[in-house]
């Protein structure tokens, strides 16, 4: 039975956190150590999602969080939204990839852009985990520039047809609804995308899951076709309009996953502190040499760093002031460093740390695929460099 | 079905102690508190009463500082109704001091059920529970490990060496709850934002004088390296003589 994780906080940050906010995350990392870590080995080992977990993840309130309650969520701020997705991804990066999606890709769009009728299907049912979404924009020829799809919503007698394909869905084979971002208008016309509710039992939708992943092995990616896909009137989003309206979901969980890299850093520093104490070599522990001291300073700088950089990120986004631009620079950052720090973990932890026993390396696969989706580490850095210079580098 | 819950807050059960420069307390810089575990116990058993009589109400009492109130509201976020906290400088550590001032809040309360857990884990007394049910003269059962009540009755079920003890008594009762007794729930995110809301009365803990004060705290000795007396079959004949004459376990 491994100790119970009690946190990662050498500036005392949580001393900046309200009461809330402190018992919302002491909640979910005692969840965490009871419920998620005693079984994540085996269903990486599987490559399946703990589906078995959906309820109690629900049952605590953990799908779309910062959601308002009159649709059954917890109403809860963005910095306690994050401090979930932090303690969820200490956890595993695909179980908060799972509830990422659930939250900022799919119950999101439907409060920003749904109308009132949509809210009150769909919102109430995705907070009490009874459906399960997934979200559809990147397609097989269409990943870091999105305007370019080719799937295409028209409208027929009575509502739309859907056709096209999407590529890298979390949740897809998971889930009972889709929100499908389709172009209504010509291809070449990004400003006629739109959004569209699809129950996935509708004639003409299929999921497939996609195998040979080699990192979040424990979440759902599938590929979706859709082919005629007949849907009513009241399936379009009324408030979509554009590229930008898909965009704005991006930075929801973009936020949620520039925090959610802090818990995955927390873990594998935690763990690789917890080994180097207790490995001997050469007659002491391994914490004794200078150069595994460097590496478990470096970790914790950079944890702390990260830490402060989603509070105040947290912050701004409370006072309705955070820019998808800032929310790039911290997505960017924190992954980065989560990334070093999984790879230094594993390596403080020698040949134990290629081992499912440990956490390290499965965080460190993980973690390539949390550094490639929701805009890549490169494209976030040309977000930024057109930011700052005024001259865009894509497009 | 009104039930009150007495609770304690106590530092983690897995944090590293040092001891303050009085020595006879803890320096709790840097200490994290929780509820004491075995309280999660009563305040889960409190909550199921509660909702299995289709109502009533959980007030959930603590003594102490105002630091208290953090450990009260977290209580009110897994369901609790209300708090109240008897504000002490400090828990005093005669058990007697602290059942008074409790029984003194719970007398004209009109409780049904007070439950306890059965013990502290920063004291290990034992001695509150059965205390405030002497000073109330109510029937006093503890570390219970399986609970029914029906009517104004009760029956509970006790661990003891060797088998189960089933106890039958009248309601209104202290009742102090073992481990087992349930599965405590996670304060879900909307109990919460909820407890928020919650009222929590703080008023003067009527205490009782303390009649045991602790004088001093020492932490266990660090254990000794352990030593390896060779290797393989050879090294046997002097191991058993080590455990023989020296370790005196065989």
């Amino acid at each position: 039975m491994a100790p119970r994780f009690e946190g990662v906080d050498f500036y005392d940050v949580g001393s900046l956190l309200s009461e809330e906010e402190r018992a919302v995350r002491d909640t979910v990392r005692q969840w965490v150590d009871d419920r998620l870590l005693p079984v994540i080995n085996q269903h990486y080992l599987e490559g399946r999602f703990p589906l078995q977990l959906v309820p109690q993840m629900a049952e605590l309130g953990l799908f779309g969080a910062n959601l308002p309650e009159e649709y059954g969520c917890a109403g809860l701020n963005n910095v306690a939204y994050g401090l979930i997705m932090q303690e969820l991804e200490r956890g595993d990066s695909g179980v908060r990839s799972f509830a990422s999606v659930q939250g900022a890709l799919v119950m999101y769009p439907i409060h920003a852009f749904g109308s009132e009728e949509q809210r009150k299907t769909w919102l109430p049912k995705m907070a009490s985990g009874e459906v399960i979404g997934c979200f559809g924009l990147t397609e097989p020829d269409f990943g870091s520039n999105p305007g370019g799809m080719i799937t295409t919503a028209r409208e027929a007698a009575g509502g739309w047809v859907l056709n096209g394909a999407k590529m890298w869905i979390t949740n897809g084979s998971t889930a009972k609804v889709a929100i499908i971002w389709a172009k209504t208008g010509a291809l070449d016309d990004a400003s006629s995308i739109r959004g569209f509710i699809v129950p996935t039992d509708t004639p003409g939708f299929s999921a497939k899951d996609q195998k040979g992943k080699l990192s979040l092995r424990a979440s759902d990616t599938s590929e979706l076709v859709l082919e005629d896909v007949k849907l009513g009137k009241d399936a379009l989003l009324p408030g979509s309009k554009g590229l930008k309206s898909p965009l704005s979901c991006l930075t929801q969980a973009r936020y949620g996953i520039a925090w959610g890299a802090v818990g995955a850093a927390m873990g594998c520093y935690d763990e690789a502190l917890r080994y180097a104490k207790q490995r001997v070599m050469f007659g002491k522990p391994i914490a004794g040499f200078q150069l595994q001291q460097q590496r478990l300073v470096e970790m914790l700088s950079e944890i702390t760093k990260a830490q402060l950089l989603v509070l105040q990120l947290g912050r701004l986004k409370d006072q309705g002031k955070a820019s998808p631009q800032q929310v790039s620079l911290a997505k960017r950052n924190n992954v980065d460093m989560a990334c070093d720090i999984a790879r230094e973990a594993r390596r403080l932890l020698g040949a134990n740390g290629i081992l499912a026993e440990y956490s390290a390396m499965r965080h460190l696969a993980n973690l390539e695929s949390v550094y490639t989706y929701e805009g890549t580490h490169d494209m976030h850095t040309l977000i930024l460099g057109e930011e700052i210079t005024g001259i865009g580098a894509f497009e | 079905m009104k039930i009150a819950v007495c609770i304690k807050r106590v530092p983690d059960t897995e944090t590293r102690i040092r001891i303050a420069g009085d020595g006879a307390s803890i320096d709790e810089t840097g200490v994290k508190f929780i509820i004491n575990p075995y309280d999660e116990f009563a305040v889960e058993e409190a909550l199921q009463r509660r909702d299995k009589a289709g109502g009533g109400e959980v007030v959930v009492i603590a003594l102490g500082p105002d630091a208290g109130q953090e450990t009260i509201r977290s209580v009110l976020a897994m369901g609790a109704d209300r708090g109240v906290l008897l504000k002490a400088e400090r828990i005093p550590a005669d058990a007697l001091a602290v059942a008074k001032a409790l029984a003194a809040e719970l007398k004209d309360g009109g409780y049904d059920l007070v439950l306890f857990g059965k013990m502290a884990a920063d004291d290990y007394h034992h001695g509150v529970g059965p205390m405030v049910a002497e000073l109330l003269d109510l029937p006093c059962v503890t570390a219970i490990s399986k609970l029914e009540l029906e009517g104004g009755k009760g029956v509970a079920e006790r661990e003891i060496e060797g088998g189960v003890e089933v106890v039958e008594f009248a309601l209104p009762a202290v009742l102090t709850a073992e481990k087992g007794l349930n599965t405590p729930r996670y304060p879900a995110l909307k109990g919460i934002m909820a407890a928020k809301k919650k009222p929590i009365e703080i008023k003067p803990a009527a205490l009782g004088e303390a009649r045991a004060i602790v004088t001093s705290l020492s932490l266990p000795p660090d254990r000794k390296a352990g030593r390896i007396v060779g290797e393989g079959p050879d090294a046997v004949p002097e191991l058993v003589r080590l455990l023989r004459t020296e370790a005196k376990v065989l």
